[in-house]
């Protein structure tokens, strides 16, 4: 008896595992369909090769510290300077380089963050709809959601200690609730689905019902939202280095250096050329793998 | 729908209530003394001391946030550490110029959003089509400060077309201050060589501004009319042999309008946001310089007036969305089907 049902609980393993290679393998086959996503997804991995090997490609990686080398400021690209210098006569490829990984990391901790605590709010808010709980969640949700990102990101930074710390901060505590508004919608609708109402019946624990019957089923929107949302991080990241907000010098950062690159416009395009370029190519490369992510999704792999 | 609107103001007056309580824990729990940055490092203690007693900084937050939100209503932000003027006041000065730039851009938006997503679905799988993509990701990948520096560079620098920063040329009187907004203040002064300055001063912000937004509102307007397109109301339509325009322009865009309506709402709104970075790019004097100031300096009165303000405005565009849509929408509008 027992080793009949270790065999079925095993059998039952195997085909959870075959099920979920089946649906990798459509979820491959349609992405790679769409060339844009493709495309997105070698941005997105180069500028990571990037980010984590900046020490070893970066042609003058010391120039991401402080230094000072008059003798070879404002040079215009060049060859031993592709992307020219700044105004202290540092090389501005290995600072472009350089930023990648503040943006990238911004991204990665931000949502590493703010997904977990946004979808279990949202999966609460949701089971317990109609309740003080869900109220309580969904009021603050909507003071959260009421102000443009952007503007309430520097009010944030703004009151603590310029840094990437505190960008990442900011940006981290107004992240969680667009999870919790998409996860609620999610919970709310599935609460009602028979296998819900058979878990509770047979007596199944709430962390049970909420961890193992409704969270699985909320995840698809969720991914798919953090695909796209590092893009708008980045951005949001960059918006707050511009001001003044972000990553201090002399390490560089994206917005920093667009915004020191505006004050010698004219003359010295490349501070601002190179940089505001770099930004918009990392961004980019996430929109077209999450809207990759979207469609492949979308269409059918459940 | 009477009833739903009042429904709406009230739960945005929470809103706002909420956001103002939210933004007031946040600046007074942060370490700092924020009376001891606006007087300097070197101002002897008492000072200090006073202008905390002034400021009420020495009473429990509590306290603090009723008596500021008190003033509030009367419409009193309280006095800027920065400026050392009424926040109220300063905030008079710099909005105006801010809110000419956001509502142009909101005008261009709309008008050019529609434009486009009818030329790219009327043109559809052509070059029209694959420029309009090409626009869109663009305007997705680049943060309007970066849109603004681009532009700034190309048409400002390099092609001279338009001037580069401000509100009016050297040498053009300021016309009499009616709302504050040149464009506007120059047309009721029947000044139409300013008028065409400002104008001029305008576009090139504006356009920062909007790329972005523009050309994915055409996305959505384009993929709506497309599936619209093969409803049987239109097949119809098509069969009593009506000109294709019209078919695209009368039947096809009011109803496909729908859904770009609320994410157009969503993007003015966001406008406000951008606007920020955007401004200081092309030195324009509206409340971001201010509001960047004050944040900078941790010019607590002035931040939470400027938040507070644009929550305002937030909730003013949502509604506005809401009855735009209840009025293209019969559905809505006479309630349920």
């Amino acid at each position: 008896m027992k080793t009949c049902l270790a065999d079925n609980k095993s059998r039952k393993k195997n085909i959870v595992s075959e099920s979920i290679k089946e649906n990798i393998k459509i979820f491959w086959y349609k992405f790679s369909k769409n060339k844009l996503s493709v495309v997105g997804l070698s941005i997105v991995i180069l500028t990571m090769l990037l980010a984590l090997f900046a020490s070893y490609i970066a042609p003058y990686p010391e120039h991401v510290q402080e230094y000072v080398d008059y003798d070879s400021a404002n040079l215009p690209p060049n060859s031993t300077n592709l992307f020219g210098t700044d105004i202290f006569g540092r090389d501005m490829l290995t600072r472009v380089i350089f930023s990648f990984r503040d943006a990238l990391l911004m991204g990665i901790i931000v949502l590493v963050i703010s997904v977990p605590i946004g979808t279990f709010l949202g999966l609460i808010a949701g089971y317990y709809s109609g309740t003080w709980i869900e109220s309580t969640i969904m009021r603050t949700t909507d003071i959260f959601l009421a102000l443009p990102p952007l503007l309430f990101a520097l009010a944030i930074a703004s009151v603590l200690e310029p840094g990437f710390k505190s960008s990442v901060s900011a940006i981290t505590v107004l992240w969680w609730p667009w999870y919790t508004r998409v996860v609620y919608g999610m919970a709310q609708s599935i609460k009602n689905e028979y296998f819900v109402k058979n878990a509770e019946l047979i007596g199944a624990s709430k962390v049970h019902i909420l961890i193992k019957e409704i969270l699985p089923n909320c995840l698809s929107p969720v991914f798919t939202k953090m695909a796209l949302d590092v893009g708008w991080i980045i951005l949001i990241g960059a918006s707050l280095s511009f001001v003044g907000l972000g990553e201090q010098p002399p390490k560089p950062a994206f917005g920093q250096m667009i915004s020191d690159g505006v004050r010698y416009m004219p003359e010295f395009w490349w501070m601002v050329l190179f940089p505001a370029l770099g930004v918009a190519f990392t961004i980019l490369g996430f929109n077209f793998l999450g809207d990759g992510m979207r469609d492949a999704l979308d269409k059918g792999v459940r | 729908m009477l009833s739903y609107i009042v429904k709406r103001l009230l739960q945005g007056v929470f809103v706002v209530i909420g956001i103002s309580i939210l933004i007031f824990i946040i600046s007074r729990i942060v370490p700092g003394d924020p009376a001891r940055m606006a007087l300097g490092p070197r101002a002897p203690q008492f000072a200090v001391d006073e202008l905390k007693k002034e400021m009420h900084f020495d009473k429990p937050i509590t306290v603090q946030y009723l008596h500021w939100f008190r003033g509030v209503i009367k419409g009193d932000f309280g006095k800027s550490l920065n400026t050392k003027r009424p926040v109220s006041k300063d905030i008079k000065d710099f909005f105006p110029a801010t809110l000419e730039l956001v509502l142009f851009s909101g005008f261009l938006l709309i008008v050019f959003s529609i434009i486009f997503g009818l030329l790219s679905t009327k043109y559809r799988d052509t070059w029209v089509d694959s420029v309009i993509r090409i626009f869109s990701y663009f305007g997705i990948s680049t943060p309007a400060f970066v849109r603004a520096a681009l532009l700034l560079l190309i048409f400002g620098y390099l092609w001279k077309l338009f001037p580069v920063f401000g509100r009016l040329s050297a040498g053009i009187l300021i016309p009499k201050r009616v709302t504050g907004m040149i464009t506007i203040d120059s047309l009721i002064a029947g000044d139409f060589k300013a008028f065409a300055d400002s104008l001029k001063h305008l576009l090139l912000p504006s356009i920062a501004l909007t790329t972005g937004p523009i050309f994915q509102e055409a996305r959505i307007i384009r993929s709506s009319l497309i599936d619209n397109m093969n409803k049987e109301y239109i097949a119809m339509v098509n069969a009593y042999g009506i000109p294709k325009d019209k078919v695209l322009g009368k039947y096809l865009l009011k109803p496909s309008f729908i859904p770009v309506v609320s994410v157009m709402g969503l993007d003015i709104a966001q406008l406000m946001g951008d606007a920020f970075l955007v401004e200081t790019i092309f030195c324009w004097p509206g409340i971001s310089r201010y509001g960047i100031n004050a944040m900078l300096n941790k010019d607590l009165n002035s931040i939470s007036a400027v938040i507070v303000i644009i929550g305002i405005i937030f909730l003013i565009v949502n509604i506005i969305v809401d009855l735009v849509i209840a009025w293209i929408d019969p559905r809505v509008r006479l309630g349920g089907s």
